[in-house]
């Protein structure tokens, strides 16, 4: 546990030292957002959930590929000597969540800001957006992971991922009109929750057998 | 030329789905009328492609316990073959969707979860392509394989239940009710009776059209890989 709270400590000083990467993945939402903002104004609800999301996903791609490409491949031996797989993948894992639910909440108020606001409940939508946002840093870390190992860029991540996330994508979709007012038959919204959450949940512990595999060299 | 004994029911099984398929008398059911057949060309491709892909799984899932390169070959070739199916089902389907429901495609919760299905084995293709190295080619792939298949068959189970469909079965409460994937009560004996060996019929075919591909493979690495 402890060690897993060290690792996290490492990867964030890096992200304070480096600077620049954090503060050019903030600007790609912002200048991406305001590219959306000129081509369409203020779209209606359903113009605006789809943009949403899709936003998140290239957001994800960007935010948490570096978080296995950054790690030079002397480090990664470093790391070996020093720590367990499960416990890297997990202060992995933990380390892209949190930076995911920075830009998504960046990209709330961006699209509040610029896009206008058809959403009804906004608390609503701010839970369903950190779960989505959950979701897609999950998934994507062991994309990154495997690209990583594959010495591939970004693109491949995004080939391996997008079929992957699909599913989940289309929850969030759907459970996110909820906060456009739609309504929902009873229950149904619970259902999805839940079953988001498992799916995260499956996406864990999958993370946590596989990553032991792909670790040594 | 030497055939083993489910080579010959592979020929038996296809060659009967093909005669009596055509020929038995199938119930007419709302706007399907004869193309109703298409059930025993359409729906087995489904049941060999995930037939095919768990098998793909399993040796996935040996290699990362043996690294015996020989279990990669058998992951990669059977997910070959799943795809194959995976698109042979996509067309068939859409044919018969495009007669019966008016659209080729009509974004069909279990139309979209079969191209998902497609488009991740092909993204595990490329993957491979994307490596040289044989050992870790096998690895790395196998991770993907392993994380792929458990992503993808509880979509499978659970989306085609959540929604709307145009496929028999679906939502709860709606007709044909829970099962994602036959129609209850819409199969009548005579053709369950042609059904069964058609399903069996293609799952031996794609089982032998990847054994002859796997032989093929092993023997072109003969030198990398020893038994």
């Amino acid at each position: 546990m402890s060690k897993i709270l060290i690792l996290l400590k490492k990867d964030f000083l890096l992200e304070m030292r480096q600077q620049h990467t954090f503060f050019g993945i903030l600007l790609y939402v912002a200048s991406t957002i305001f590219v959306l903002y000129l081509a369409m104004g203020q779209p209606e609800s359903t113009v605006y959930n789809g943009l949403f999301w899709m936003i998140q996903l290239f957001v994800c791609v960007n935010a948490v590929a570096k978080s296995f490409m950054q790690e030079s491949k002397g480090r990664m031996l470093y790391f070996y000597t020093l720590t367990s797989p499960v416990q890297f993948i997990i202060g992995k894992l933990i380390y892209s969540t949190v930076i995911m639910l920075l830009m998504v909440l960046l990209s709330l108020v961006l699209f509040r800001v610029l896009l206008g606001n058809p959403i009804m409940h906004q608390l609503q939508f701010f839970g369903i957006a950190c779960l989505g946002g959950i979701s897609l840093s999950l998934v994507f870390t062991l994309m990154s992971a495997i690209a990583a190992k594959a010495h591939q860029n970004a693109a491949i991540m995004a080939i391996l991922g997008f079929p992957l996330i699909i599913p989940q994508l289309l929850l969030l979709i759907r459970l996110s009109r909820a906060a456009y007012g739609e309504v929902f038959r009873q229950g149904a919204l619970l259902q999805i929750t839940m079953l988001l959450a498992g799916l995260d949940l499956l996406v864990i512990v999958l993370s946590v057998v596989l990553f032991p595999f792909l670790w040594k060299d | 030329m030497k055939l083993k004994w489910w080579k010959i029911l592979c020929i038996l099984f296809l060659f009967f789905t093909f005669t009596a398929g055509f020929l038995i008398h199938v119930p007419i059911i709302g706007n399907l009328h004869q193309s109703i057949r298409n059930f025993f060309f359409h729906v087995p491709m489904w049941f060999g492609m995930i037939g095919l892909l768990s098998l793909s799984l399993g040796y996935s899932i040996a290699y990362l316990r043996t690294q015996n390169l020989k279990h990669d070959v058998y992951a990669s070739e059977f997910a070959k073959t799943g795809i194959i199916f995976g698109m042979l089902g996509l067309a068939t389907g859409s044919i018969w969707a495009k007669y019966t429901w008016g659209e080729f495609w009509s974004n069909d919760p279990k139309q979209i979860a079969a191209a998902i299905a497609v488009l991740i084995y092909l993204a595990y293709l490329v993957l491979r392509g994307s490596m040289t190295d044989f050992d870790k080619r096998a690895r790395i792939s196998s991770v993907y394989n392993i994380f792929a298949y458990f992503i993808y068959i509880p979509l499978i189970i659970i989306l085609p239940r959540l929604v709307q469909s145009l496929h028999p079965g679906g939502m709860e409460g709606a007709k044909g009710g829970g099962n994602p994937a036959l129609g209850g009560g819409s199969l009548d004996a005579t053709m369950e009776m042609v059904f069964w060996p058609a399903v069996f019929g293609w799952l031996l075919l794609g089982l032998w059209i990847s054994s002859l591909k796997i032989r093929l493979n092993l023997l072109a690495n003969k030198n990398l890989i020893n038994e």
